[in-house]
């Protein structure tokens, strides 16, 4: 099927491509279908919502740009995404891009991890973590 | 808002299987213990506004500051 996206005009996705989150996102409790499309010459995927085409959020996979960053799933999380193997689980982090764009942050509170073989997405809350919803992407020294 | 008074180690139980109790009493704080169904996801008030907040904010991402960003990060990985 065609969907009308945010960044990438239309896309034709497959069924099997969406990603389901059962509770959908906080602040969005409805949209509980997504799709990950790469953005061209960008490390940035776009987690596109089927039904909304306004609707994608920016995420970068954390580890390159926050060597140290880790959490640990607790068993909820484990079993709401019906994991088995970590080989399984795809992390990414959602930007809020910011202008100027120096400013640009990332949540490393409140990471989406992703069952990749059963297409379970869900955005986790972490508790009881030093991390915030707002961890600069470039230190303020090097912004310009 | 049905309110309910407490005293230490004394439990509310909301449905068949969640189960709140008065844990420590200190001050002006209260340590709560609950008991939820794994599917029942537990948050601070507070940290579920910022995230649902930040969210928004996030979802606000235009083409045109992501193309910008974009070039940021290739001119910030080269040095």
């Amino acid at each position: 099927m065609n969907i009308d996206t945010k960044y990438h005009g239309t896309v034709a996705v497959k069924e099997e491509d969406i990603i389901c989150f059962p509770h959908g996102l906080p602040g969005f409790a409805d949209e509980k279908r997504f799709v990950l499309l790469p953005l061209a010459d960008t490390p940035f995927v776009i987690l596109q919502s089927v039904k909304t085409p306004a609707l994608g959020f920016v995420l970068i996979e954390p580890f390159s740009y926050f060597p140290a960053y880790e959490f640990e799933l607790d068993e909820a999380m484990v079993e709401q995404l019906d994991i088995e193997t970590e080989r399984d689980v795809a992390v990414y982090v959602i930007l809020t891009v910011a202008d100027p764009f120096d400013n640009t942050t990332a949540n490393l509170q409140a990471p989406v991890v992703i069952n990749a073989r059963k297409r379970i997405g869900k955005q986790v809350i972490l508790t009881n973590t030093a991390y915030k919803t707002k961890h600069r992407l470039f230190p303020e020294k090097a912004a310009t | 808002m049905l309110v309910l008074t407490r005293k230490l180690k004394e439990a509310i139980q909301i449905g068949d299987d969640i189960e709140i109790t008065v844990l420590a009493i200190q001050g002006d704080q209260v340590k709560l213990g609950i008991n939820a169904p794994k599917h029942i996801d537990i948050h601070r008030k507070e940290v579920y506004l910022a995230i649902q907040a930040e969210n928004n904010a996030a979802a606000e991402a235009s083409e045109a500051s992501l193309a910008a960003l974009t070039a940021k990060l290739k001119q910030w990985k080269q040095r």
